[in-house]
């Protein structure tokens, strides 16, 4: 109890270093971690340049350095990077990652698709969807969440194409 | 959001000035597409080929990918990402400003597309050939 000012402070000196550049986090209503994350600008350049800038909160820290530590081979893309720029994204989303909770275990092979949470929340998806020309993937976040570039998963916004 | 508020006007200043350093630092690799072009061509020694491009370009070279897979076989409007969807503007400086304007960033790209589409790095001639048929590439 002593140390809670002390943690407080600490607290507040990390909310003063990323929130107003990098890592607003917010939470939704229903207690579940979305990721209004403001993005680190060098984040969303690099990866974002092939799919949505996937929010850092939607792995956890395990996970997110194993894809930082294997950027040359990237799902099937070399998406290397040179170490510098490497060692700074992969800095910013350790410090964002998922904490707590299921989000917390990497799922496998470190997809967001793969974990419980996701495939959870999109259980009601018809299998066919998925393949729809104007959906191709899983990763293709905003073929549905249409502001999900913006880092907006809410419900409302979804549009699922026909 | 409640703990992050009153912090927030405090973080202004230094947030203002991370992003004038951002903004003010030297953009490296500074280029034009002609530049780049003449970069790789005098590496390669020999003159470059708008055809020999066109053709690596539109190749599959055993693998499942093209460039063109990705860029479209006409890189002069947008394509698309073939395992993520994702818009990719396009790619013929003439159609887009933007492209071959930094050196890094065309480096960069050509190792890892080349990765992907031909299995290894392309050369220098490879290079040259590919940007000289899409500096051709006009409205």
């Amino acid at each position: 109890m002593a140390d809670r000012p002390r943690l407080r402070r600490q607290a507040g000196a990390w909310a003063c270093a990323f929130a107003g550049l990098f890592a607003a986090q917010a939470w939704a209503d229903d207690g579940d971690r979305v990721s209004r994350t403001s993005l680190l600008p060098k984040y969303r350049e690099e990866c974002a340049a092939c799919h949505i800038a996937y929010p850092p909160g939607m792995l956890p820290a395990a996970s997110w350095q194993r894809v930082m530590a294997n950027l040359p081979r990237h799902y099937g893309t070399d998406a290397s990077l040179d170490p510098g720029t490497v060692s700074a994204l992969a800095g910013w989303l350790a410090a964002n990652a998922a904490t707590g909770g299921r989000r917390s275990e990497p799922p496998p092979e470190d997809r967001i698709t793969r974990s419980a949470w996701f495939v959870r929340k999109h259980r009601e998806v018809a299998p066919a969807t998925w393949t729809l020309p104007g959906v191709k993937s899983a990763a293709n976040c905003t073929a549905c969440h249409t502001r999900a570039d913006q880092g907006d998963f809410n419900e409302h916004n979804v549009r699922i194409p026909r | 959001m409640s703990l992050l508020k009153p912090h927030r006007s405090t973080c202004r200043r230094s947030a203002a000035a991370w992003i004038a350093a951002i903004v003010i630092a030297p953009t490296a690799g500074a280029s034009t597409p002609a530049g780049l072009l003449a970069g790789y061509a005098g590496e390669a020694g020999a003159a470059p080929s708008p055809e020999r491009g066109q053709s690596l370009f539109n190749s599959r070279h055993g693998r499942d990918w093209s460039c063109a897979s990705c860029h479209g076989a006409a890189p002069t409007g947008p394509g698309r990402h073939a395992a993520t969807g994702k818009p990719i503007a396009a790619l013929a400086p003439a159609f887009n400003p933007e492209r071959f304007t930094d050196a890094a960033k065309a480096d960069k790209w050509f190792r890892r597309n080349c990765n992907d589409v031909v299995g290894r790095e392309c050369t220098a001639a490879e290079k040259a050939d590919v940007l000289s048929w899409l500096i051709k590439l006009k409205p």
